[in-house]
């Protein structure tokens, strides 16, 4: 059941509005954005669904989903939507309010699978792939995970076994710890 | 239409378009040009022998392409007055000098190729434009394939292919192989409610004639089966709700609430990707023709008619009228009068009732030798005017001309189509004009006396 | 010509073939690359789903070291590096608000002169196709060619073709003598990188693509990103035994088929390099030699 009171009801919207600069309430429900997203079949909420909470001020549901996780930010929706809404854009959004809230989170393989890509960054300023991968399945606790593919990208040359590390890392590593994860508004 | 042709008190001009309109209500002098059809009108009987026989074929426009048209022709079957044109552009003899079969064939001489446009200025005192619609070219979406995948249609193709003296003679068919279509999916709101794409308004018609079709369809042909993608059904009318239930109930429309994504074409099949969002899941179908409800937009030419005619339009090209509520068939611009869809998109009983109702505003005109004016209006006083005219150039209206007196150019207003806004008071530099009721000193004795009730009260402190 | 080159992370391992392919190109071509100094991360996806500062900082390191080398033309072969920096970029032009707050976290102010450019835009509008064909040595005898986008042309900043019918890549496939098929499937999302936390949807989004293409009578499949030719060649064999398909479609890198035309080197061009051979379809089309 939804609860709707006129206190807090516009308090998602306008926090959605602030942070990404996208004001769901043009959205009539159409439906676009669901019928040409690719990940739809595997989403518990669709991406309709997911701005119809918004509207309504549905916050629980909304940060505990997988959806917005497993958004692959193809930006169909946000490129068809007659109301011309940026939906890929909220769905970072809500990515960063589900952090910030900090309560377990729908995909923790993709938090896990970004999380350990920054860390790469952060430590030498590019990704390395492979270390990305095996750490990934360690994390998860499935080492064999595309172990199939080991052989063949190896022998393809595919594999960039050493990593590189760029000369300014320290620089990065100060981007790092000055960015924050929601840029303030003025 | 045809007893329009017949009335004593009716003149009919076809194929002429208005080319200057001067002058104000009650006075319009109103130039038009007649252009050459190049068959006589007195003397053409309406026989057709000339269409029958003539050699050069073009795309019929009144079939949307569908089926061809001859370069003499009349755009179609219950056209006023039962006279053809000749298509300059496509006919054998103006484009290369041979031919001449439909002269030298005429029973009654009436082909004449040297016809001549003619243009002449009358006097009407009102106008009354009811100069419709068109639609909205949905090729514009490139996800949904129209214009690429021949199989894409619009309601309006589906409508003459439904039609049994069109094109198809009543068999709706698929435009790729002609074969008879099973799944027949329609797309409401192809460009109507859609901000992106410049037409955020409701098209108002499209629910019904798109119920319309799909009961003809099944009614017709059993074997067909019709769904139907919209976002909110627009019934309003009298029977209109009953109507689109029965499609539901005793046709079997099926009615998918949610819009298409993308039409996708896989070997001469089409696969339409839309959602449900009453079951919060995608849906796909496979499709044998798609028929898009396109958005009623304003004729292409419409604010160059506009323009000419001295009327304003909104951001959509769509003729503004006088007040939405309670003028609706009224312009801005008195003594023009506006019906049908030029002015929004109506259905039939809408486009019949505010023509009934034009007609009678223009009959109080008509009937009259005097005008009754709002004395609110602007007048000038030709001894303080500059005659600087920077009025005339603020006026909307042209409401102001300017004029000669004791020899000094100055402004004069024109009574009639002053709508005292006072845009020319506000304007003027010297306070020559002014509108009644609302003149400077009037205005100034207004302020001053509040400024005389406030220091009273002393709730304003004033310097000495 | 000289142009600035942000190769990007994937480029230098399992896209390695892409970067082999351009370079060899451009040298054909004579044209410089000279990529960005010290160049980092633009951050990917990962950056702008968890966080939204980092996610225009490291694009604007990116163009802080471009505009310092002097480089007034990026090319970035990768749809989400070209998306981050020609973004970050405009974004700082809009809002100088925002160009203080990356001037800070980063430490150097970008001046806004670097103008960013993708493989397919550079190739139309720098090079022209008139250029390409003169650089032709060979043709790709008639090559049936599907040309799959991914969500290139709908990327944030990006605005080089038509998002829905795209034509860029199809255009440059005909001047080098291949037949470019027309398809529904040109922008189809390949799963990205759902491909690692999520393989069983990226295999399913591959399948879908695969299918089209090969029920359109494609002989191969060109590509304008490292991620998409991953998700298409090395995911094959997963989905044929999951689904129990034979696809063997090759996945070429459009600047792997300028090569061909150009008569480079198979390994030069890194073809080798990629899981579901070209060989045979190559050899058949008289594109290669024994």
């Amino acid at each position: 059941m939804s609860y709707l009171n006129s206190q807090d009801i516009h308090k998602l919207r306008n926090r959605i509005l602030s942070i990404s600069g996208e004001d769901v309430s043009k959205c009539i429900q159409c439906g676009k954005c669901t019928a040409g997203c690719p990940i739809s079949p595997e989403m518990d909420l669709q991406p309709n669904q997911v701005l119809r909470l918004i509207q309504i001020n549905d916050e629980d549901a909304l940060l505990r989903c997988s959806t917005i996780w497993i958004c692959a930010s193809c930006q169909t929706c946000s490129v068809r939507c007659p109301e011309e809404i940026d939906i890929a854009k909220i769905m970072d959004s809500l990515r960063k309010l589900a952090l910030e809230a900090k309560i377990p989170v729908g995909e923790e393989k993709v938090v896990k699978f970004d999380e350990i890509f920054l860390d790469s960054i952060r430590k030498r300023g590019r990704v390395h792939e492979l270390e990305l991968v095996m750490k990934y399945n360690l994390a998860l606790r499935q080492p064999f995970k595309d172990a199939h593919l080991g052989p063949v990208m190896f022998t393809r040359g595919k594999l960039g076994i050493l990593g590189h590390k760029i000369k300014e890392v320290g620089k990065i590593k100060e981007i790092f710890k000055n960015s924050r994860r929601i840029k303030q508004m003025e | 239409m045809t007893e329009s042709s017949h009335d004593e008190n009716i003149e009919l001009m076809t194929y002429s378009e208005i080319v200057e309109v001067k002058g104000f209500v009650g006075n319009f002098d109103v130039t038009i040009r007649k252009k050459p059809r190049y068959v006589d009108l007195t003397k053409c009987t309406g026989c057709g022998l000339c269409t029958e026989k003539c050699p050069a074929k073009v795309p019929s426009e009144w079939n949307l392409g569908m089926g061809l048209r001859k370069a003499i022709y009349k755009p179609f079957g219950q056209a006023v007055p039962n006279v053809p044109v000749i298509d300059k552009e496509h006919c054998t003899f103006f484009t290369k000098g041979k031919c001449k079969v439909c002269q030298k064939l005429c029973p009654a001489g009436a082909v004449d190729y040297e016809q001549q446009e003619e243009v002449v200025t009358k006097k009407f005192g009102a106008i009354i434009v009811a100069t419709g619609f068109t639609q909205f070219d949905p090729s514009v979406y490139g996800e949904y394939g129209a214009g690429k995948f021949k199989d894409v249609i619009t309601g309006l193709h589906l409508e003459r292919m439904l039609d049994t003296s069109g094109p198809t003679g009543g068999h709706v068919v698929r435009p790729s192989d002609q074969k008879e279509p099973k799944n027949i999916v329609f797309i409401q709101c192809v460009g109507s409610r859609d901000e992106s794409k410049g037409h955020p308004y409701c098209s108002r018609i499209c629910c019904m004639y798109t119920a319309k079709q799909a009961i003809l369809l099944k009614d017709h042909f059993p074997e067909t089966q019709s769904y139907i993608f919209y976002i909110d059904i627009r019934a309003g009318g009298k029977n209109y709700e009953e109507f689109v239930k029965r499609a539901q109930r005793e046709y079997g429309a099926i009615y998918i609430r949610g819009r298409v994504s993308k039409i996708y074409e896989t070997n001469g099949n089409l696969i339409v990707r839309g959602v449900d969002t009453l079951t919060g899941k995608q849906v796909e179908i496979e499709a044998d023709l798609v028929v898009l409800a396109t958005a009623i937009v304003p004729q292409p030419d419409a604010i160059e008619l506009a323009k000419v005619l001295n009327i304003p339009y909104d951001q959509y090209g769509f003729y503004s009228e006088a007040h939405p509520k309670l003028q609706p068939v009224e312009s801005v611009t008195k003594g023009i009068f506006l019906t049908g869809s030029c002015q929004f998109p109506k259905d039939i009983p809408d486009s019949v009732a505010t023509t009934g109702a034009a007609s009678v505003r223009t009959c109080e005109i008509l009937s009259k030798d005097e005008l009754i004016l709002d004395p609110k209006i602007a007048f000038v006083n030709p001894d303080i005017c500059s005659g600087c005219l920077n009025c005339v150039e603020v006026c909307p209206f042209n409401a102001i001309e300017s004029t000669v007196v004791d020899g000094r150019t100055v402004a004069q207003v024109i009574p009639t189509l002053c709508h005292g806004c006072g845009n020319c008071a506000s304007t003027c530099r010297t306070s020559a004009v002014n509108v009644s009721g609302f003149t400077d000193d009037q205005i100034y004795a207004q302020v001053a006396s509040v400024f005389e009730i406030l220091k009273k009260e002393s709730l304003l402190e004033l310097s000495e | 010509m000289q142009v600035g080159y942000y190769p990007g992370c994937s480029l230098e391992s399992s896209a390695r073939e892409f970067d082999l392919s351009i370079r060899a190109v451009f040298e054909k071509m004579e044209i410089s690359l000279r990529e960005i100094p010290d160049w980092n991360c633009c951050g990917a996806s990962p950056a702008h789903y968890l966080n939204e500062e980092l996610a225009m900082a490291l694009p604007y390191r990116n163009l802080v070291k471009a505009e310092e080398a002097g480089l007034d033309r990026v090319i970035s072969p990768c749809p989400a590096c070209y998306s981050h920096l020609k973004h970050t970029h405009e974004e700082v032009i809009k809002d100088s608000g925002l160009g203080d707050r990356l001037r800070t976290i980063v430490g150097k102010e970008y001046q806004g002169r670097t103008v960013s450019k993708h493989l397919l835009d550079f190739i139309k509008e720098d090079i022209g196709l008139d250029r390409l064909k003169s650089s032709m040595k060979s043709t790709l005898n008639g090559l049936k060619v599907a040309s799959y986008y991914g969500c290139l042309t709908r990327l944030p900043g990006v605005d080089i073709d038509d998002k829905e019918n795209p034509i860029l890549m199809d255009d440059i496939i005909g001047a080098l003598g291949g037949e470019p098929l027309d398809w529904s499937y040109k922008t189809e999302c390949c799963g990205a990188s759902l491909s690692v936390s999520r393989t069983e949807i990226a295999l399913r989004l591959v399948k879908a693509i695969l299918e089209a293409a090969k029920v359109r009578g494609a002989e191969c499949i060109a590509v304008v990103c490292p991620l998409c030719q991953s998700n298409l060649d090395t995911r094959q064999g997963d989905i044929n035994k999951k689904f129990r398909t034979s696809y063997i479609v090759p996945i070429l890198y459009l600047s792997q088929l300028i090569g061909l035309t150009q008569k480079l080197g198979f390994t030069q061009l890194g073809l080798n390099r990629l899981i579901i051979s070209p060989n045979e379809i190559l050899l058949q089309k008289g594109i290669i030699e024994k």
